[in-house]
């Protein structure tokens, strides 16, 4: 008996390469291989705050919709670090709580609303916490997880330490979103502007630069770049989107407090990215909507629901670690036949 | 007086608590972030095998060291073998092991004051006008012992110099006919079992809480980066430095602050000199 040796073999799909040139316009049939993808998230994205009353759900889960969209922003800043800059930050909460506090203390002692506080402390964040992650910024590897793992911390027992703004009890009476229309239809244009305009960065020049940092970093030096200027820009991209994030959140919830540096902003934008596929800027977007609702809709069971997506993410990065967009892609643009060797 | 016999004892505690992990770091290169989950889980493992299943304290001590032991070998046979050498993942699957295991004790109703570890003889003595309960002397000792254990080890046994051997060079190593993965998961045990060790000598002292967990994790890190990974001296030396300053800021500022010295000694050590007191091996390349 004589044994066929086989083995698979991915080859672009026809259309794939005919779309990559001018010549895309020339057919519907291509024009709606590009944008149909594009538009099914965009327009699903939009239809979705309205789908949901229609579907018969509570109004409570509309207000899951401005959490997804926050993490959502989170797990894009940590996907963007993580493989396209090479930094690891485990300290998504970080990020939220500079925005929030920043957001809160602009609005309690200003009395801003929430039209000038959030764009103020989305930049103001990213700034503050560019300029305390500068002095770690030329570390690379498991030693910036680590020190971003440490600032969450850190700064959650300076607060209650010195008892400053508003101490363990948080800043109270933050102004809320005039409607919930607004609150979840902002926070939708807002992710899908993040997740377009990050996946035009990364193909742009300073995007090359950034995977140079990556991939090797003394060969950026070699070409005479700053590393540290280009991380510095990179993180400052990526705690905006966080601190945005934590401003809005301060503003949802209309208050602000060391609880704003809690795990689960750490965790649940890895969990997403790692499970939606890594260095794909879609994939952790579209995994905060699948993570969040689950986190939210296992609530009553306490930090079990910490246990669950920590043992999800495990199971990902051990078996599955592509992640499910890098899949999805990979059979949209390739087909796969079994060929003898 | 009071300062320098509780700091050497509070120096003594964090080299106990870190030593694990310099181990699995400094031979496999693996951030083992579930070391502060090991550390609990060791305290309930004790409490349980005395109070559920009535063993005498004793033999729950050692039979809970070898459990240990193979629990920290099984998450490297069938966890962490299969993301080496990926640092993200590496850092991910551990981190998200601790959590996953802290949050669930969490859940499963371990925590308050109910439970409690018996403290190995009762009483306390005087030294130099200061009174010491024999606990903290008794922690004392198993920190030199360790400590010289490890030494003796790791300089004039077979796979103790594999260690070393890993340490210095994986690739030659592995020439040499040295089993990484092999020397990993006995590293990766020793680790959890030296994890347990800190837990069953520390924990007496006072109540067994999940947030203990975390806390162990960031002072071992912060022992393990001031004074350099895969550097026995260096931690040691380090584990003096934050003792004694963390006993001097409880002394003269305000307890609060205990844990924010140790963060900022791990911000200021990283900043100023990356690799550590002593961190010699591949310092620059892999970390600046």
């Amino acid at each position: 008996m004589d044994k066929v040796e086989r083995r698979k073999e991915r080859l672009d799909r026809g259309i794939k390469v005919r779309t990559e040139g001018i010549y895309a316009v020339s057919s519907w049939q291509e024009v709606a291989y590009l944008v149909l993808p594009r538009l099914v998230l965009i327009v699903g994205l939009l239809l979705l705050p309205l789908l949901i009353p229609a579907l018969g759900f509570s109004l409570y889960w509309n207000k899951v919709i401005s959490y997804v969209g926050i993490y959502a922003l989170l797990a894009l800043g940590f996907d963007f670090l993580a493989h396209f800059v090479g930094l690891v930050s485990l300290g998504g909460a970080f990020f939220i709580g500079v925005g929030a506090y920043t957001a809160a203390l602009l609005n309690k002692s200003l009395g801003l609303s929430p039209a000038f506080t959030i764009p103020m402390a989305t930049i103001g964040g990213a700034l503050i916490s560019t300029l305390l992650l500068l002095p770690a910024l030329p570390l690379r590897g498991v030693y910036f997880a680590i020190v971003t793992l440490m600032y969450p911390l850190a700064l959650m027992r300076i607060i209650e330490a010195l008892n400053i703004f508003g101490g363990t009890d948080g800043i109270l009476g933050v102004a809320g979103f005039p409607n919930r229309w607004i609150e979840q239809y902002l926070i939708i244009l807002i992710v899908i502007f993040a997740l377009f305009g990050l996946r035009r960065l990364v193909n742009e020049d300073i995007g090359l630069v950034f995977r140079g940092v990556k991939d090797n970093d003394q060969s950026v030096r070699a070409s005479g770049l700053s590393i540290t200027l280009y991380k510095a820009i990179a993180v400052f991209i990526a705690s905006g989107l966080g601190s945005l994030g934590g401003a809005y959140l301060s503003h949802i919830y209309m208050f602000s407090g060391i609880s704003l540096f809690a795990l689960d902003f750490s965790v649940i934008p890895i969990a997403a990215t790692v499970i939606g596929g890594g260095g794909t800027l879609v994939g952790p977007v579209l995994g905060c909507f699948f993570l969040v609702p689950i986190s939210e809709w296992l609530r009553e069971f306490g930090t079990l629901r910490i246990v669950f997506y920590s043992l999800i993410l495990m199971a990902f990065i051990m078996f599955r670690s592509e992640g499910v967009m890098v899949y999805a892609q990979r059979k949209y643009h390739q087909f796969q036949r079994w060929v003898k060797v | 007086m009071d300062i320098l016999i509780y700091g050497i004892i509070n120096s003594f505690s964090l080299a106990l608590m870190a030593i694990g992990f310099t181990l699995v770091y400094g031979i496999s290169r693996l951030p083992n972030f579930a070391h502060g989950a090991l550390y609990v889980i060791t305290g309930f493992l004790v409490w349980s095998l005395i109070n559920l299943l009535k063993l005498h304290y004793a033999l729950s001590i050692p039979l809970a060291l070898i459990i240990m032991g193979l629990v920290g070998a099984a998450i490297y046979r069938f966890v962490l073998i299969r993301v080496r050498g990926m640092a993200t993942s590496e850092i991910i699957a551990t981190y998200a092991l601790g959590l996953a295991i802290l949050e669930f004790l969490r859940w499963g109703g371990f925590k308050g004051m109910t439970y409690t570890l018996p403290v190995f003889i009762e009483g306390s003595t005087y030294i130099g006008g200061v009174p010491v309960d024999f606990q903290r002397i008794i922690v004392v000792g198993i920190g030199i012992i360790v400590v010289t254990f490890m030494w003796l080890f790791t300089h004039f046994n077979k796979i103790g110099l594999a260690f070393r051997g890993m340490a210095q060079d994986e690739h030659a190593a592995m020439m040499l006919g040295i089993d990484s993965d092999w020397m990993a998961v006995i590293a990766m045990g020793m680790g959890s079992m030296l994890a347990g060790l800190s837990a069953i000598a520390l924990l007496p002292l006072g109540n067994i809480v999940v947030e203990a967990g975390y806390n162990v994790l960031i002072l071992s890190i912060a022992v393990c980066i001031v004074g350099g990974l895969g550097s026995w001296v260096g931690a040691i030396l380090a584990a003096f430095m934050i003792g004694f300053l963390q006993i001097i800021t409880v002394a003269y500022i305000q307890s609060h602050f205990q844990m924010v010295v140790a963060l900022l000694a791990i911000i200021i050590t990283l900043i100023l000199r990356p690799s550590g007191l002593f961190g010699r091996q591949k310092e620059l390349e892999e970390r600046v």
